[in-house]
């Protein structure tokens, strides 16, 4: 069941994009109703979920090293998976108005299934790898949404940034991931939950560290947090649906997820502590100061995100609670308010606070979703915001540590989010009517979509026991034991309530104050996250380019030396730190006649290199492999012999054949070249040379050979074992090898008979080059003489 | 090239190596030799008869094309290995029977070793032939 | 005998060597020739070396253990690496032809680029 729903959406892109040219109403219904459908089937197991049965659904994948396809869905699961399926649904009858008749409709839609069937395997999946290839699946179709309009540059390296940024988080989940299972014995999530222990494990901080990695990289926590803003160049469905909504919020899950194993000790509260309060106050402070609709929602996204890392951190089952049902409330106002600043632009040209107002006479139903949405961003009743809101100031004010530190840090960012919502959702439909162009009501499908998620937000404030068991379910799996949660709207004059009335205060008097409070920030800060990004990228590029020059150069022969010294510093200090047994240093063992094929090689050696014309060196290289056939028959290998000297004769053939067209030795490098050189090989000469008596002296292991000597008669019915082994014992590696040999043959056939015309035509014009080529070269007066 | 001597031999010297090849490609079971070596020498026949009387020659004695050679060789040496899986057992387990006459014995050894025979024969003498041809 | 075939390998692996890293794109070839012959005789050499007897079981008789024989497995290697590096030295030979055909030169510093 969660397998299909997980798969459902994939297989739904698959068949949106190439139906949408013939039949687009149907193909439209298909995007619309797979995410709708998807939320229904999870809302009918929900009851089971949140009585406390998760279901626990495993499928085979590669059981051989311990990775499974398994999915387990509990209340943080269900939670998530609601919110993906429920808002995706919203988002994508959003998109059918939004980019009404754009020929990529089609494409934009499979996108958006694609994510979120990779956003719905994150939350469903129970085992670690499963997870993480999700996880990267959700940034690669990040990816291709933000860069949607591809014809613009911006967009492309917005997406490029969110990329690597997720990316480098995604490899450091991979990492992570991996040493979490090897701690815990186990890739299966619920299993790792369930190992305890892994606070006192030796590789507890670098999993930390990594998983930390991999989450404050994906929800956009300072000090990576830039990507997030850059990426409001993708569509105005996209920002609502990946980055606010859900796909931003999966670090957020990871850590939810993986806190019962890691959570508590002293390094994770400092840390998600640290970086989530950083990150909320960094987002809406900057929010506060941005004129684009969208950049104030994605700064304030920031904050929020920050929040719920924070209250991971806090780490009581108060601050769990409110942890679930800010995030429930955030994902419905600021989708809703995403959505609606699409519309907005969509109707007026413009998302810049300064140049609208007064909207609400020309678009009344917008209007009235952005103020509901903008309340519950506010904090103020009779909305979900508000209860999540007072649940957060609750939970801070029975922190175990830095109580008053933590309260005080919400307080503020409450009191600015404040002002924040106001320029999001009142400023510009208050007042007289200003806009670039005259605008009209948008269609149906724009403001329908954000009215459902405002209006639902509406709806749990003033029920809030609906929300009750998801939340109640899903802070439970937060905390790995049972929370009880009552939700109710009103909960008596406490301090919580004290400090919404004080931030309406404060943040109304920063709203009205905005623009002298404006005037009084720095134009820019002098160093930027993104501009420190962009010098690392520009330092990276130019590093390649660097390498690439000193090791690419183009030259052969230069790739060649890097390989022989490489192989010679390595190998020869691996031969001199193992202090090998010096094989039998003699050489009396040797009877005359191998004395004198050796001799025999190493002349025609050194014959071969130091001759002045190429026939010289084909007679000595012909006398090399003879040297070499009369070492096999010495040695007990007629087999090879026989074939060693079969093909030295067809070898000569064919040196004497191709040789004949082409030009002489020639001299072509200079002397001090050539000594370095010579210098070089010698010592790779003197490398292998030791290698060779280092390896006879030394046998580790006992050789296979005795089972093929043993079983060469009896089993394969043949007594050359040689021609045993290459058509029995190994006749599968035989059949590979005369593969090759076919693919030899007719690649020299290719190489020289096809395009054949091309190349007579083009000798033809410049006058045979390789038959003027002979000449020059052989009377070419300094001929090489090493 | 105009050699009387290499001419004569190799009217001599051709039969014979062919002869040769394929006793070394028979008996490579269970003496020295077998289709690598016995392909090899094949391959020397018609190389030999290429040199001393030219390609055309050559090619029209060998009578098939070398590519076919690879392909027949390739197809032969898949199909030894195929025997064994209409037997019920795992592609390329060897299989021996014994024929009633002269206590000879015929294995998909042996036939994977003519496939291997052929192959070498074909691609030796489509690269030497094609060379050769080559020459401007 | 070791210590003559080790000096063998490493006179035909460094005079290999140093024929590949020339600019003449026709000696690089007989370094790939005298490099198959290096590597050939490193890995017979390494399997250990037996005079005389060829790995052949005997017609009847039990064979003795361990087998006095040379030792099968590097032969069958060898023997196909053989005719394919005869293989291989085919396919760059015609190479050769063509690029020498088709570019003018024989000078391996002059093939840097694709563009002629």
């Amino acid at each position: 069941m969660l397998l299909l729903l997980t798969l459902l959406p994939f297989a739904a892109a698959a068949v949106v994009a190439p139906l949408w040219s013939r039949a687009h109403r149907f193909a439209a219904g298909i995007s619309v109703l797979v995410p709708l459908g998807t939320a229904v089937a999870l809302l009918s197991l929900a009851p089971a979920v949140w009585r406390g049965e998760p279901l626990l659904e495993p499928h085979a994948w590669a059981p051989s090293v311990g990775v499974s396809l398994s999915f387990h869905l509990d209340g943080l699961s269900l939670l998530f998976s609601l919110l993906i399926s429920g808002i995706g649904a919203l988002v994508l009858l959003y998109s059918q108005g939004y980019l009404h008749g754009s020929p990529n409709l089609g494409r934009f839609c499979a996108t958006l299934l694609f994510f979120m069937g990779s956003m719905l395997g994150v939350v469903l999946a129970n085992n670690l790898v499963a997870l993480f290839v999700f996880w990267e699946l959700t940034s690669f179709s990040s990816y291709l949404l933000i860069g949607f309009e591809s014809s613009r540059l911006k967009a492309r390296n917005a997406a490029l940034q969110a990329l690597l940024v997720t990316g480098i988080g995604g490899l450091a989940l991979l990492a992570g991931a991996v040493l979490l299972a090897l701690a815990a014995g186990s890739y299966e999530i619920t299993e790792v939950l369930a190992a305890g222990g892994l606070r006192q494990h030796a590789l507890y901080l670098p999993i930390l560290l990594l998983i930390l990695g991999a989450a404050f990289t994906k929800s956009a926590q300072f000090p990576f947090h830039f990507w997030l803003p850059s990426a409001m160049e993708a569509p105005a469905p996209v920002s609502a649906y990946l980055h606010s909504a859900t796909m931003v919020k999966a670090g957020v899950y990871l850590l939810a997820r993986l806190n019962p194993a890691l959570g508590g000790g002293a390094e994770w509260p400092l840390l998600l502590g640290l970086f989530g309060g950083a990150t909320m106050l960094i987002g809406v402070v900057v929010a506060f100061f941005k004129n684009d609709l969208k950049q104030i929602l994605a700064y304030s996204t920031i904050g929020v995100l920050g929040t719920l890392v924070l209250m991971i951190g806090v780490g009581t089952p108060d601050a769990f609670k409110a942890m679930a049902a800010y995030l429930l409330a955030h994902a419905l106002y600021k989708g809703s308010l995403f959505l609606m600043s699409g519309a907005v632009d969509h109707e007026t040209g413009t998302r810049d606070i300064g140049e609208l107002s007064g909207l609400r006479r020309a678009m009344p139903l917008t209007a009235a979703v952005a103020l509901i949405a903008a309340v519950s961003m506010a904090g103020l009743p009779p909305t979900l915001g508000f209860i999540g809101k007072e649940l957060l100031y609750e939970s801070a004010n029975h922190a175990p540590a830095y109580a008053w530190l933590v309260t005080a840090a919400l307080a503020v960012n409450g009191a600015i989010l404040f002002a924040v919502a106001a320029m999001a959702g009142y400023k510009p439909f208050a007042g007289p009517l200003r806009s670039p162009k005259p605008p009209h009501e948008a269609p149906w499908t724009l403001w329908t979509a954000p009215g459902v998620a405002a209006v639902l937000g509406l709806v749990l404030g003033l029920a809030p026991r609906a929300a009750e068991s998801a939340i109640r379910s899903a802070a439970s799996a937060v905390a790995g034991a049972p929370v009880s949660v009552e939700l109710s709207l009103f909960h008596g004059f406490n301090l919580p309530l004290l400090l919404t009335a004080a931030g309406v205060i404060v943040g109304g008097l920063l709203y009205i104050y905005r623009s002298r409070i404006a005037g009084l920030a720095p134009r820019s800060a002098p160093v930027t996250a993104g501009g420190v990004y962009d010098r690392l990228l520009a330092a990276l590029v130019g590093f390649a380019a660097l390498q690439t020059r000193w090791l690419q150069s183009g030259y052969l022969r230069a790739y060649l030396k890097i390989i022989i010294l490489t192989a010679v510093l390595l190998g020869g200090y691996a031969l001199l730190t193992r202090n090998a047994a010096a094989a039998a240093l003699s050489v009396s063992d040797a009877r005359f006649h191998e004395l004198i094929v050796g001799g025999l090689i190493l002349a025609g050696t050194i014959a071969t290199v130091r001759a002045r014309s190429r026939m010289i060196s084909v007679a000595a290289v012909g006398a090399v492999g003879v040297g070499v056939s009369l070492i096999f028959v010495l040695f007990g290998a007629p087999d090879l012999a026989m074939t060693q000297l079969t093909i030295e004769a067809l070898t000569v053939v064919l040196l004497v054949f191709v040789f004949h067209h082409l030009p002489d030795f020639s001299l072509k490098s200079r002397r001090p070249v050539r000594v370095l050189d010579v210098a070089l090989c010698a010592t790779a000469g003197v490398f292998m040379g030791a290698l060779v008596l280092a390896a006879g002296a030394e046998r580790p292991w006992p050789s296979i050979s005795s089972y093929f000597t043993d079983n060469s008669r009896d089993l394969a019915g043949g007594r050359n074992v040689v021609n045993v082994i290459l058509t029995d014992f190994r006749g599968l590696d035989t059949f590979g090898e005369i593969t090759v040999l076919a693919i030899a043959g007719i690649g020299v056939y290719a190489l020289l008979r096809l395009n054949m015309d091309e190349i007579r035509r083009r000798e033809g014009a410049r006058t045979a080059p390789s038959e003027a080529a002979i000449p020059a070269a052989t009377t070419a007066p300094d001929r090489e003489t090493p | 090239m105009n050699s009387v001597i290499l001419s004569a031999a190799t009217v001599l010297l051709k039969p014979l190596l062919t002869f040769i090849s394929l006793f070394v490609l028979l008996r490579g079971h269970n003496e020295p030799g077998g289709g690598f070596v016995g392909g090899l020498i094949a391959a020397s026949a018609f190389v030999l008869q290429a040199i001393a009387h030219g390609v055309p020659p050559a090619r029209r004695s060998l009578r098939v094309r070398p590519r076919l050679l690879i392909a027949g060789g390739l197809l032969t040496a898949a199909a030894s290995g195929l025997i064994s899986v209409a037997m019920g057992a795992p592609f390329m387990t060897g299989q021996t029977y014994a024929l009633p006459v002269l206590g000879w014995k015929l294995s998909t050894a042996l036939l994977f070793d003519i496939g291997v025979y052929l192959v070498v024969m074909g691609a030796v003498l489509h690269i030497i032939f094609t060379l050769v041809e080559d020459a401007p | 005998m070791t210590l003559v075939l080790a000096l063998t390998i490493g006179l035909l692996y460094g005079a290999a060597m140093y024929m590949i890293i020339r600019r003449s794109i026709v000696k690089l070839v007989f370094g790939l020739v005298l490099l198959s012959h290096a590597a050939n005789l490193l890995i017979f050499t390494v399997g250990g070396l037996t005079r005389d007897h060829p790995p052949l079981a005997p017609e009847q008789a039990a064979l003795p253990h361990p087998p006095a024989v040379a030792d099968p497995l590097p032969q069958a290697l060898i023997l196909t690496a053989i005719v394919i590096s005869f293989g291989v030295l085919a396919f760059v030979l015609a190479l050769v032809r063509r690029t020498v055909a088709s570019a003018g030169t024989d000078d391996l510093d002059d093939l840097r680029t694709t563009e002629q």
